[in-house]
């Protein structure tokens, strides 16, 4: 019996990170860029391209690492289109956002059927080498992603708090003046934070289509990317409670896989649907009322601009 | 007077820089000593900041030379000015509210990737240069939890840290209390007796008299003239500035008091945060009479003003304009007041006075633009707006008389005539003013305190909110001293002095 419970608890965390693993990456990407100071709306966008290129390259390659490869190199673009969009043009940094995730949802179709006639997926990676495989259990699923994911979170803690780096990208998300006045380009560290934040996404991408799934298919992110970000600002922008939050996150996920056609006493069958909601219902729920007040880096969302 | 040492720390031969049609900078030649305070002063707009922003890196010079201590140097940024040996502590200080006291003082200087050793480094500096100089800070506190007077001590170490030998400071004493300022100014009195060059950018010549040793004047970005400060007056200055004579003591009668038209009494504020912001006010404002609010911003005088005109309801206590009460139930609106005589110059003009985009025609009318001669059948008619704003700019001296000129367009002093112009020129029984001078060259001060007097002269009860001290005991037949939302004294006009005001203003009872 303890057997039997322990390794029902085994299989539950195993699950919590396995599908918190995409979301602590996005989180964390996130997290750079708006620590800097620049909006993020655009992560989904970035781990769909991320996701899509990455079962593409390595259907065609026949290599996983290729994949990821790829994945990082589609999102660091689609990172650079927004940074030219809210940095260098100094634009509307929620539009460049939302511009990214419809150029993100259509491009992927679009490029799929043009590539694999498929009806926008990309061909079943069944072949060895074109995924990323567990490396020490698989039944926890643990590929080496999930570590890196795991990896993030600390190393994101480390870089803000402890290394100059971190200490200037603070500063720039606060008061983007104070850093320009002390000889430091504003410009060069928002697209370096952006540039980290395109890396990470890109791995959370590579991880959904390569890792946990073999073959990308349409809209496949299904609001991961606005989850991450909720992770985000429930974690008050601070990398180990959006951690946290993302582990909330993927248990209520795993909670709900194991939930499905379960009867529950004086209610009967839960429905899917239901249980299916239940991650977005809990980030409505936490983003209206329960984060208090969550205090945004003084400066996101805005451009900036040098006086005349 | 200390020997003239061989080599200026400062030289700047020829200076000149234009933004677009403005020719901001014209030729500026200058030489600064080192080891003495220099003060530069002139009008808004007159370009001393500019002159100050291309010394520091943050503009570049169109033509000319900057010589620093003898040797030519091409400023092409902050961190050029920095590696010479200049620093700057600008108005609105450059420090992050979130970050300690330390971190604030690194950033930009952090001494590697690794923050550890920088910071370590940082500290002992920093208490060296407490014991140099008597900066006394606590490096782990948070900039949020520093007063004003703290944080620019912490912008002056940032710039010490840095090995300035030259600091620029501008207008230092802009937001701090006459005790803070007269601890700032000891400072650089130090600072200056350890060999380091003091250049003070300001417009307050009672403070260029106290502190420096020598002066330039700037006028339409040329200077104008140099002075050594013994040898100079505040109305010679303010000649220089303007151009022309100015009387910087306003000419009044005293006061005929007429009945009370304006009272509260236990007036109270609590914002949704459960925040006192006013705390049982009773104040009484006579027609005929200036009562002037003294006090730091930020201790309640803002949301005072909105209570009293309507923008916001109050928590609790009465106030009556012109025998009419409002309270907590029944707060009443501006255009309620406005009714009963009252009208408001409110402190922020740009969001609250006028509208940026407004032509003036528009913004000269704005809150009475129901009035029939405006707006005959509820449509508003244009060429009658037109000719009475004209009208007004005439007689409030609004250059350029322009009705159709963007509100935004006018420089500060201008925009201000226009509002003050608006709500006197209907001849209110209560009138509120707010800052009414900030941001406004002396010129038109002088027109705006000019209009303030014949104003209270014609039965007008005034209530005047200012952080400038020098305008509060100028104006004011009662001035009354407000600190953390308490009324904390009151004192006769004609009587008060500065250092009692201040030392209320600090939050210390009258002894």
């Amino acid at each position: 019996m303890t057997g039997d419970l322990s390794a029902f608890v085994f299989l539950m965390l195993a699950a919590t990170v396995r599908t918190a693993a995409p979301l602590i990456l996005c989180a964390m990407g996130g997290l750079f860029s708006e620590r800097s100071g620049i909006v993020d709306v655009g992560l989904e966008g970035k781990m769909l391209t991320a996701a899509f290129f990455a079962a593409a390259v390595s259907a065609v390659t026949g290599s996983a690492w290729w994949g990821v490869a790829a994945a990082i190199a589609a999102a660091e673009a689609m990172a650079l289109l927004h940074g030219l969009a809210c940095i260098t043009y100094r634009g509307n940094q929620v539009v460049s956002g939302v511009a990214l995730n419809i150029l993100a949802a259509g491009l992927t179709v679009v490029l799929g059927n043009a590539w694999f006639a498929r009806g926008g997926q990309t061909p079943a990676l069944d072949q060895p080498g074109q995924r990323l495989m567990p490396l020490f259990s698989p039944r926890a699923g643990d590929n080496i992603l999930v570590y890196v994911a795991l990896l993030s979170v600390p190393l994101t803690w480390w870089l803000l708090a402890r290394t100059r780096f971190g200490l200037r990208l603070r500063a720039v998300g606060e008061m983007p003046l104070a850093v320009d006045a002390a000889g430091i380009s504003v410009g060069w560290l928002r697209y370096l934070a952006v540039l980290l934040c395109g890396l990470l996404s890109g791995l959370a991408g590579a991880y959904l289509s390569i890792a946990q799934n073999a073959g990308f298919s349409r809209d496949m992110t299904a609001g991961q990317g606005f989850i991450a970000l909720a992770a985000i600002i429930f974690g008050k922008w601070r990398p180990v409670p959006a951690f946290g939050a993302c582990l909330v996150f993927g248990l209520l996920d795993a909670v709900a896989i194991r939930l499905q056609g379960v009867r529950v006493p004086g209610f009967g069958e839960v429905p899917v649907q239901l249980i299916q909601a239940l991650p977005y219902l809990l980030t409505m729920f936490l983003l209206a009322g329960f984060i208090g007040r969550a205090v945004a880096p003084k400066a996101i969302g805005i451009p900036y601009e040098k006086e005349p | 007077m200390p020997a003239m040492t061989a080599v200026p720390a400062i030289e700047l031969r020829a200076i000149d820089k234009s933004f677009g049609d403005v020719h901001a900078v014209r030729a500026v030649s200058l030489t600064i000593r080192k080891g003495s305070i220099t003060g530069l002063v002139g009008e808004n707009g007159a370009g001393k900041s500019t002159l100050m922003s291309i010394l520091y890196g943050l503009y570049r010079a169109d033509s000319g030379e900057i010589r620093v201590e003898g040797e030519r140097v091409e400023m092409g940024s902050p961190r050029d000015a920095i590696a010479h040996g200049i620093g700057m502590v600008h108005q609105h200080f450059m420090l992050i509210d979130s970050f300690t006291v330390l971190e604030n003082l690194v950033l930009g200087a952090e001494g590697g990737f690794l923050l550890g050793r920088g910071m370590a480094a940082a500290r002992s500096e920093v208490a060296r240069l407490e014991r140099e100089y008597g900066l006394s800070i606590d490096p782990d506190a948070r900039i949020a939890d520093l007063s004003v007077g703290e944080q620019q001590r912490v912008e002056i170490l940032k710039v010490l840290l840095r090995g300035a030998r030259i600091l620029i400071l501008d207008e230092p004493s802009a937001v701090l209390t006459p005790q803070e300022t007269e601890r700032l100014f000891r400072i650089l009195g130090v600072l200056r007796d350890g060999g380091v060059t003091v250049i003070l950018i300001t417009h307050k010549l009672r403070e260029v008299m106290a502190v420096t040793d020598q002066v330039f004047v700037m006028r339409q970005g040329e200077v104008v003239a140099e002075r050594r400060t013994v040898d100079t007056t505040p109305d010679e200055l303010a000649e220089l500035m303007v151009g022309r004579k100015v009387r910087l003591g306003v000419d009044r009668q005293p006061a005929r008091r007429g009945p009370a038209l304006l009272r509260a009494e236990g007036l109270s504020l609590v914002d949704r945060h459960g925040i006192g912001l006013l705390d049982g006010i009773d104040l009484e404002v006579h027609g005929g009479e200036i009562v002037g609010i003294a006090g730091v911003s930020g201790n309640g005088q803002t949301e005072l003003l909105q209570v009293l005109a309507g923008m916001r309801a109050p928590t609790g206590g009465t106030i009556t304009i012109c025998g009419r009460t409002f309270d907590a139930g029944h707060p009443g609106d501006p255009a309620e007041r406005r009714a009963l005589g009252l009208a408001h110059v409110p402190e922020d003009r740009l969001r609250q006075g006028l509208v940026a985009a407004f032509h003036a025609s528009e913004t000269s009318i704005l809150g009475y633009q129901n009035e029939a001669r405006f707006s005959p059948h509820h449509l508003i008619d244009r060429p009658a707006v037109r000719t009475y704003c004209a009208e007004l700019m005439q007689r409030f001296d609004v250059r350029p008389p322009l009705p159709g000129l963007r509100s935004a367009q006018f420089s500060g002093g201008n925009q201000q005539k226009l509002v003050l112009a608006r709500e006197i020129s209907h001849e209110p029984k209560v009138l509120l003013v707010g800052q009414p001078t900030r941001g406004v060259d002396i010129g038109a001060i002088e027109f705006i305190h000019r209009e303030l007097v014949r104003c209270r002269d014609r039965g007008c009860a005034i209530l005047l909110v200012s952080v400038e001290l020098d305008e509060i005991l100028a104006l004011s037949d009662r001035i009354l001293v407000m600190s953390s939302g308490h009324i904390v004294g009151e004192s006769a006009g004609g009587t008060a002095s500065e250092r009692a005001l201040g030392l209320m203003m600090a939050g210390m009872k009258a002894a």
